[in-house]
């Protein structure tokens, strides 16, 4: 079961029920192939880093989504479509939380078993560099 | 002036010539594993700021210290973090 966070601005001069409007079609999109929105996270309007299409600002959402990956294509295209959507990023989480999750728990055993962190330890480095100065 | 210490010379006028030092290789800490972060987050500005320069470019890996895989990482999300204007790709 494959993660997505998919993400797009809108122009900050959309209205808010156009942007509803928006989220419950894509939630339909996702849920008629099979995938589900497992949190929506707005961030809102904010002051955007440099000009894109002429706005100074934008509506962030942020799209959690669990699926098999085939509603995505559907979700790209129809955030291409939109016209009120000034950008739009799609990004596969699963694999590099699995790696997270993985070296996490690789640090606790190696914690358990020798006593120290998986590459170094921290004070001891510490000092070494404490040595190097003086 | 402190007298010269042995690896320094003086040459005709007088000013000490240093012998040329290679710059000691200061073992750096790579933040990332000290403050055990495996996942960089392209939404995590305030992460990724301490990680581009004063001019919004993406300080080189001798700056940070961090290792070559988390280096691909950060800038990978640095990348991201770009497209969505969260961060700037200049600052003048």
């Amino acid at each position: 079961m494959r993660t997505y966070e998919v993400m797009f601005i809108s122009a900050p001069t959309t209205a808010e029920d156009e942007l509803n409007k928006l989220t419950t079609q894509l939630d339909l999109v996702i849920t008629d192939r099979g995938g589900k929105i497992t949190k929506v996270d707005n961030w809102g309007r904010r002051k955007l880093a440099y000009r894109i299409r002429k706005y100074e600002e934008g509506i962030y959402t942020l799209l959690y989504i669990e699926g098999t990956g085939r509603e995505i294509a559907e979700v790209e295209r129809r955030l291409r479509v939109t016209d009120f959507v000034i950008r739009h990023l799609t990004v596969r989480t699963d694999e590099d939380l699995k790696r997270a999750e993985k070296m996490k728990a690789k640090r606790k055993t190696s914690l358990a078993t020798r006593g120290t962190e998986g590459d170094f330890d921290l004070d001891e480095v510490m000092e070494e560099e404490e040595e190097m100065l003086d | 002036m402190p007298r010269n210490s042995e690896f320094e010379s003086d040459d005709r006028n007088g000013k000490t010539q240093r012998a040329p030092r290679t710059a000691t290789r200061r073992r750096r800490v790579s933040r990332l594993s000290a403050e055990k972060i495996d996942y960089v987050d392209y939404k995590d500005m305030k992460l990724l700021q301490s990680f581009i320069a004063e001019n919004g470019k993406i300080m080189p890996r001798r700056l940070t210290g961090v290792t070559a895989w988390q280096q691909r990482k950060l800038s990978e999300a640095i990348k991201r973090a770009r497209s969505l204007a969260l961060l700037p790709y200049t600052k003048y």
